[in-house]
């Protein structure tokens, strides 16, 4: 039994606050708290399949040509190793989240340094690593690679469905009280999954079965299904448990396809795991950024102008591009407006979605070019953001949805106790170290994706939750979990949530923070349906029926469900679709960040001392793991300020850094205790279950606080992050004198 | 081939394996102990923290074979989802962890800190050499740095050994 929604209206009905289990927003331990702990969950590699063998792929040393020659015969003269694979089929470059296809192919072309163009299969991986190694590959290099987005002869285009030029932004300019006009720039980003890419293929006659490590299964399947040139029909994905993705994940990357290819060759599971250097290369980088900022006020702070006109950069063909300026649409009024994105074609590993795509970036810088204003026109910038959030959308004739930007704000600053910075740069000092305190605003965009989720109550009145969606670390066993209990009136003990396997419906995947809301009202539909069911078996409407502690009734939970279902079960699939309420109404999630930062006044060195996030994301399904979401985008926004950097090398495009040694994610020392705190929120527009997303709110903006802050410790201005100490020690203080 | 002798969590293993494979690797694909993770292979990331002899180690960093007649904690001997160590109910409840892929090696290596701290060593933000070490929340946090978290579940791990820490003590 199917029950249905497209959601073309606001539910306003608020049916989760009504039910007595109540376990909805509490903060539950996860569910598959205890298999992590112990080490008892199944990640991509750690599949007990019989006969397994090992392959290792082997990477472009160019950046742009033409493979000739692969000398495979030398390898394969040892016994241990089974294969050299070179098949058109391979992945050249991973699949874009959503492709739903296959990226392109085939491994003779080379597209950029690092890429895979071959994969050697042993009995061990040592053996295969070493072989793989030892692999003589022979190249025809094309000269006219291209690696610096910003050099004069690279080529770039503009897609044109993301360009906006609204009144006139240098009249509005040129007539201001105040004014910014800045560029800022950004560097790529690795999303570093603990997880390394994996995956394990086995074929039984024309059916594959593959254990990867991918955060959105109904995607992927289709694109290893185009990639092979066979049915979906005839695969079965698994990925119950996923490392973290971040992005990374969302499409098909170069090991399945390699591993499938193989399997079947040989007639042997093949398990191919990604190193960690092949996951900087060869997976996705989040794009540098270059981005010219202008911004006009009047006396009163008001914006009258905003130009955020970005640069950014992909291998050639790409569609994605890195939409920074997707906040900067909304957020703030000003009717004179230019935005607008070029994307460099350059040879270096593919660009695609890093946690915010987008956000990440642009709220960042936007964030920042708002401090500068607040200080050329001498108002706090808490009070800025607020005189500057638009009654009406400043682009579109539509209305927004539930906005909690001003409460953020105002609740952030009280806690934090704001009123009592320091408004004056360098100023504060402790001992060798400036003091500093700064603030941001939060933004991202809300998406409802479109879902299945199949629920059966048994007839022992316990329930089982079925869908391909994930659990990337984001809390979908425990979501789906407390959604099903209290729609069923269970406790969570009796709800069994089964994720990861494309033989369930299909859920909406992990990614762009969707995730929740989305398999959330899969799952709250088909429980709806259910109680139809259940009201028809007490002869009552389902308004009326009270469901608690596996008991139901009409008035007050009498009978126990075993009673009622009387040896059967009772199944059904909710499915939702997103409609107009996504186009009609301006959907987003707000929040504020505010950080102290201790800046050595003779080394340059930044330590973030205290962090407060206040965000507002529609209804909460779970306060532990929405509060730890927060805590990880806060301190990706740590990252972004202070140490992470892709270094490309401008010769041939390498990168430089591509491993966890010299590629600087904050470590435990780096972070302070952080303070996150939800606003309570129903966005009846949003979902079914009034949640909206809340994986990278966290993350959109948190960096510009950081550097705020770094500016009140020290009068300097970093614009072009991360904010290292070589790019402060000349401008601090004890370094003038 | 070289023959090794591992006594994993209590258990004597014989391990017949190329003098290449790593402890890491021996414990993965040999023994079928998966729990330790394989995050970067290189010593940079601490998911394949394991107790050798007492001490934590990266188990990537260091062959199978140089650890003849050893033993070693993994995960799975510091306990099981219904029996779960003081650590691990407390990394549950305060929700040290998202994707969970970092985790065993973090319990490992906070289980084998915890004792370090209580033998009085130092660390790099300790303010005396020679007194006893308190676990402060700096002095876990620093204790804990070779243990990356890219979920950065940080504030909750620090909160989790905090909690079991001063419930052992």
């Amino acid at each position: 039994m199917n029950a249905h929604r497209k959601m073309d209206k606001p539910d306003t009905r608020n049916r989760l606050d009504d039910m007595s289990q109540g376990l909805v927003g509490t903060a539950m331990d996860r569910p598959d708290g205890p298999l992590k702990v112990s080490g008892q969950a199944t990640y991509a590699h750690e599949w007990e399949v019989p006969d397994m063998v090992h392959g290792v792929l082997v990477r472009a040393t160019i950046s742009k040509g033409r493979v000739t020659d692969v000398a495979s015969d030398e390898i394969l003269a040892d016994d241990a190793i089974h294969a050299v694979i070179t098949d058109d089929r391979l992945l050249r470059r991973p699949a874009q989240g959503g492709a739903n296809e296959a990226p392109p192919q085939g491994s003779k072309q080379v597209d950029y340094f690092g890429q895979p163009i071959a994969l050697v299969v042993a009995d061990t991986f040592e053996q295969a690593r070493h072989a793989a190694n030892n692999l003589k590959i022979g190249y025809e290099t094309e000269g006219n690679a291209a690696f610096d987005p910003e050099a004069a002869a690279t080529e770039t285009d503009k897609p044109e469905d993301d360009q906006l030029d609204q009144g006139d932004l240098d009249q509005a300019m040129r007539n201001a009280a105040f004014t910014v006009d800045q560029v800022y720039r950004t560097p790529g980003h690795n999303s570093a999954a603990m997880e390394p890419h994996c995956a394990i293929a086995s074929w039984e006659g024309d059916k594959l079965t593959l254990r990867g490590s991918y955060q959105m299964l109904n995607f992927n399947i289709n694109e290893l299904a185009d990639a092979l040139h066979i049915s979906a029909d005839n695969i079965r994905m698994l990925s119950p448990f996923v490392g973290g993705g971040f992005g990374s994940k969302l499409g098909l990357s170069p090991e399945a396809v390699a591993a499938a290819i193989a399997a079947k060759e040989i007639g042997l599971p093949v398990c191919v795991t990604l190193s960690r250097q092949q996951v900087f290369e060869t997976t996705m980088r989040r794009s540098e950024t270059h981005q010219h900022v202008r911004l006009s006020c009047g006396e009163d702070g008001v914006l009258t102008g905003l130009g955020h006109e970005c640069l950014v950069s992909n291998l050639p063909g790409e569609e994605f591009y890195e939409p920074v300026t997707q906040a900067t649409h909304f957020l703030y009024g000003g009717k004179n407006r230019k935005l607008g994105i070029e994307v460099a074609r350059l040879n270096r590993t593919c660009g695609g979605s890093v946690r915010a795509p987008g956000e990440a970036v642009g709220m960042q810088v936007l964030e920042n070019a708002m401090d500068e204003l607040a200080e050329a026109a001498g108002i706090d910038p808490v009070e800025l953001r607020k005189r500057n959030i638009p009654e009406q959308h400043p682009e579109k004739d539509i209305p927004y949805s539930s906005r909690r930007f001003t409460e953020a704000l105002d609740e952030g600053a009280k806690r934090f106790g704001w009123d009592k910075r320091n408004a004056k740069p360098g100023n504060l000092r402790e001992g060798d170290w400036l003091i500093g305190h700064g603030m941001a605003g939060a933004a991202r965009i809300n998406i409802l994706s479109e879902a299945k989720a199949k629920v059966t109550l048994l007839a022992n009145g316990s329930a089982v939750v079925e869908t391909d969606m994930t659990d990337i670390g984001t809390g979908t066993y425990a979501i789906l979990t407390q959604i099903a209990c209290d729609m069923l009136g269970l406790p969570a003990d009796k709800v069994e949530t089964k994720l990861g396997d494309t033989d369930f419906p299909a859920g909406p995947g992990s990614g762009g923070s969707w995730g929740a809301s989305s398999s959330g009202s899969a799952v709250f539909l088909a429980c709806e349906e259910i109680r139809r069911k259940l009201a028809d078996k007490l002869g009552s409407d389902e308004r009326d029926l009270e469901l608690a502690d596996g008991k139901a009734g009409t008035g007050e939970p009498a009978q126990s469900l075993a009673v009622i279902l009387d040896g059967e079960e009772i199944s059904a699939i909710g499915h939702i679709e997103p409609g107009k309420t996504l186009e009609d109404w301006q959907q987003a999630t707000y929040g504020s960040y505010f950080a102290e930062v201790a800046v050595n006044a003779i080394t340059g060195e930044t330590r973030v001392k205290r962090m407060l996030g206040v965000f507002g994301a529609g209804r909460i399904l779970n306060e532990k793991t929405a509060t730890s979401q927060c805590y990880g985008g806060m301190i990706w926004g740590i990252g972004s300020a202070l140490t992470e950097e892709l270094a490309f090398d401008n010769r041939d495009g390498h990168i430089v850094n591509h491993d966890l040694a010299e590629y600087h994610i904050p470590v435990n020392l780096d972070v302070p205790q952080i303070e996150v705190v939800l606003l309570k929120e129903r966005d009846e527009f949003a979902s079914p279950i009034q949640a909206k997303g809340i994986g990278e709110l966290g993350i959109c903006g948190a960096a510009a606080a950081v550097t705020n802050a770094i500016y009140n410790a020290t009068g300097i201005r970093v614009r072009d992050y991360p904010a290292t100490l070589d790019k402060l020690l000349e401008g601090l203080p004890d370094q003038q004198q | 081939m070289e023959s090794t002798e591992l006594v994993v969590n209590g258990k004597a293993h014989k391990l017949e394996a190329d003098s290449r494979v790593t402890l890491l690797d021996a414990l993965r694909n040999h023994l079928g102990l998966t729990g330790t993770k394989k995050g970067c292979d290189h010593g940079q990331c601490g998911a394949c923290t394991v107790i050798v002899e007492g001490r934590r180690v990266n188990s990537c960093l260091t062959l199978a074979c140089m650890h003849d007649g050893d033993e070693i904690t993994t995960i799975e001997g510091i306990g099981q989802p219904y029996n779960l160590s003081a650590l691990q109910s407390a990394f549950v409840a305060h929700d040290g962890f998202q994707c969970g892929y970092c985790t065993p090696g973090q319990i490992c290596s906070a289980t084998a800190m915890i004792e370090e701290a209580r033998a009085g060593w130092p660390s790099f933000v300790s303010d005396d050499l020679d007194g006893p070490a308190e676990l402060s929340d700096e002095e876990i946090s620093e204790r804990m740095s070779g243990n990356l978290c890219r979920c950065a579940a940080y504030p909750n791990i620090v909160n989790a050994i905090r909690q079991a820490a001063g419930e052992q003590s």
